[in-house]
């Protein structure tokens, strides 16, 4: 079987797709090229992203699933799984070798498989939408910081620009360290770098100052959060089926402090 | 003075908990000219430790009621603290607690102070100042207060995505026992002022595209079970009837929780009756989602739901007759009734088998509960079957093989002494 290395991007995915065709090669083994150790008997061809060739699968697949095919199949590479983008090449090589249709065929794996980790994703980002909370500084810039299982921030962009279009926001994936920003007019991605080794280091900014309100309006969240519960229904197990622990740190109402 | 404001926060918190509604789906408002806020699909942003999701800042205006209902933790007779907020301090917790991020919206019940229009006036006045001052177009649920008049009921149902009152008790005989000032009729009468703009305005919306949106997200209604003898029978018939005649989008069952020492319903202590409630619930997706009538899940012979089994399950096992379905060539409506399988699942088996005979393992990966679902099914490698087996035999092997949440002691590990 022939590898290919690609960048872990999503051109880069789409790439290889192209390149499978151009080369004739059906049975591929899609690996990240970082961090790949090469076996004996492998013959490893590394894909160079090409946002042309990218563009034209791309292209290729909307004509043949629609658009909400296609968003689907892009939500299935945001769960960074190499499973996953195997099964998004099969996936894929399946729709072109045939037609658009095969798309509902749920009896093929790389078809199911698709939908399920489309499936994960898409509830990892209705949990972002749920439990991002913003806490608002002095300037008026409502902040939060997520740790989400998926890379989600692609997803969510747009219903927080349209919901909170009057309010400057910043979401954070700490895990990922990268965010997107609100300006009141449009959505950026922002990274924070590492100042690279020896550089001139500037002093750290200065931690952002809370609004005057702010601690207030956590405060009667957490007691309105409490007050809100019947005790006589206790069912914790289904509290934490719900509410996840390892979300806990980032809700106020859940925070032990 | 937030000191005042978060006691008032917990008081009216706790009085407004009893209403189960939080939906916040179902509307499509939208963010107009760069305001704040936007509807959808719903999110629960938070569950309380009791498992009930927290979409809505649902609170009371007031806790002060004229009305003394036996099942009501606010009635007049009641001796608790009492409170209420201003038209402003809502508006505030709704404004800081959605720019948060924290909600989805505002649920907003009352009291009944002096009278029903004067209640009914201040909410109005709340939801109206944060349309139209605060340029808020997240979800507003809101409450019609029994005796309100047709004007002030319609104006609110222009800033309002959904509006709702409840039947509490199923039965009138059930209501009048425990709450004598209050009627099914009332109840009815409000819900028709609603339905009825609501279609006059549908049918203008029609013509012109400017016409206004009028509670976008329906009606709903709430009863309460536990508190009166009723059977489910009784409780799920009046349920369809409201679904039907009121074209409501939601009913919602609500266990009772013995909140006073009254002869009349069960003792204080006593557990809700949460097996119950579930039943219920799923009888009624059962109604809304997968075409069954009433009739079939609960009439004269079977009055009640069994507590053990689903819904769904019970009833297949009093109709062998309808199994096996054969999962590559039943029509869809069929599938849909097998016990195992969801509305997903059947779609995805629906659009799948075009393409080729589907087996065991495809069913098991697509999310089927197969080990429930086996029994009533054919696929393309099902096991020859000699004979039908028997419905008590089938419902004991589901019973072993289940772990339930609802059966005491079950840790779902094997014993081993």
């Amino acid at each position: 079987m022939v590898t290919y290395l690609f960048d872990s991007t999503f051109p880069g995915l789409l790439t290889a797709i192209f390149e499978s065709y151009a080369a004739r090669q059906k049975e591929i083994s899609l690996i990240p090229a970082a961090g790949y150790q090469p076996g004996l008997l492998d013959t490893a061809v590394t894909i160079f992203s090409d946002p042309e060739k990218a563009r034209r699968v791309w292209d290729g697949l909307g004509k043949r699933i629609g658009a909400s095919g296609r968003h689907e199949f892009y939500t299935a590479f945001l769960s960074e799984s190499c499973e996953a983008w195997q099964h998004m090449f099969g996936y894929a090589r399946y729709i072109f070798d045939y037609d658009g249709e095969r798309a509902a065929d749920y009896g093929n794996r790389h078809v199911l498989a698709i939908s399920v980790y489309a499936k994960k994703v898409g509830r990892e980002r209705h949990r972002m939408k749920a439990f991002v909370r913003f806490k608002r500084s002095a300037d008026g810039l409502y902040a939060a910081v997520v740790e989400p299982d998926f890379n989600v921030l692609p997803l969510i962009a747009g219903h927080f620009r349209d919901r909170y279009a009057d309010q400057r926001w910043l979401i954070f994936d700490k895990r990922r360290r990268y965010g997107i920003y609100y300006d009141l007019t449009s959505v950026q991605e922002v990274k924070i770098e590492p100042a690279p080794a020896g550089a001139f280091q500037v002093a750290a900014p200065a931690p952002m100052l809370a609004d005057e309100n702010d601690a207030l309006y956590t405060s009667l969240w957490q007691e309105y959060f409490k007050s809100t519960n019947i005790k006589e229904r206790a069912n914790l197990k289904l509290h934490i089926q719900h509410v996840p622990r390892r979300y806990w740190k980032h809700l106020p109402e859940k925070d032990p402090g | 003075m937030s000191d005042r404001l978060k006691e008032k926060l917990q008081i009216l918190a706790d009085a407004a908990k009893y209403d189960v509604s939080c939906a916040s789906s179902g509307s499509d408002r939208k963010n107009t000219g760069k305001g704040i806020g936007d509807t959808g699909s719903g999110i629960c942003h938070s569950y309380t430790e009791d498992g009930r999701c927290v979409s809505l800042l649902k609170i009371l205006l007031t806790n002060h009621c004229i009305y003394d209902c036996a099942f009501c933790v606010s009635r007049s007779s009641n001796d608790i603290k009492r409170a209420a907020f201003t038209v402003d301090e809502v508006v505030a917790l709704t404004m800081n607690f959605y720019r948060r991020n924290y909600i989805e919206g505002l649920f907003l019940s009352s009291g009944i102070f002096k009278n029903a229009d004067y209640t009914m006036e201040r909410m109005l006045r709340i939801v109206k100042k944060l349309r139209l001052e605060e340029n808020y177009n997240g979800y507003i649920h809101l409450k019609t207060i029994p005796g309100a008049s047709p004007e002030m009921v319609t104006e609110a149902g222009l800033y309002a995505d959904r509006m709702s009152i409840n039947l509490e008790m199923p039965t009138e005989s059930g209501l009048k026992m425990l709450a004598p000032e209050k009627s099914h009729e009332e109840v009815k009468r409000e819900l028709g002022i609603i339905r009825n703009k609501s279609v006059e305005l549908a049918d203008e919306r029609k013509m012109i595209k400017s016409a206004p949106a009028f509670v976008p997200a329906g009606q709903s209604t709430q009863i309460v079970v536990g508190a009166t003898p009723e059977t489910d029978m009784e409780v799920m018939h009046a349920a369809d009837y409201f679904y039907k005649t009121y074209s409501l989008k939601r009913v919602y069952y609500s266990g009772y929780i013995p909140i006073s020492h009254d002869a009349r319903m069960p003792v204080m202590g006593s557990a809700p009756p949460v097996v119950r409630e579930n039943r219920l619930y799923q009888t009624d997706w059962l109604m809304r989602f997968y075409a069954f009538e009433i009739r079939e899940l609960l009439n004269n012979d079977h009055p009640n739901l069994d507590p053990e089994i689903d819904p769904k399950l019970s009833w297949a096992l009093r109709n062998p007759g309808f199994f096996p379905v054969d999962i590559n060539s039943a029509p869809y409506e069929s599938i849909l009734r097998v016990p195992g399988i969801g509305v997903y699942s059947a779609k995805k088996i629906a659009a799948a088998r075009r393409f080729g005979k589907l087996h065991a393992w495809q069913l098991k990966k697509m999310g089927i509960a197969f080990n429930r679902a086996r029994h009533f099914i054919r696929y393309a490698d099902s096991p020859i079957q000699l004979n039908e087996k028997d419905p008590a035999v089938i419902r004991q092997t589901i019973l072993e093989q289940s772990v339930s949440k609802f059966r005491p002691g079950q840790s779902g590990q094997l014993t081993l002494f």
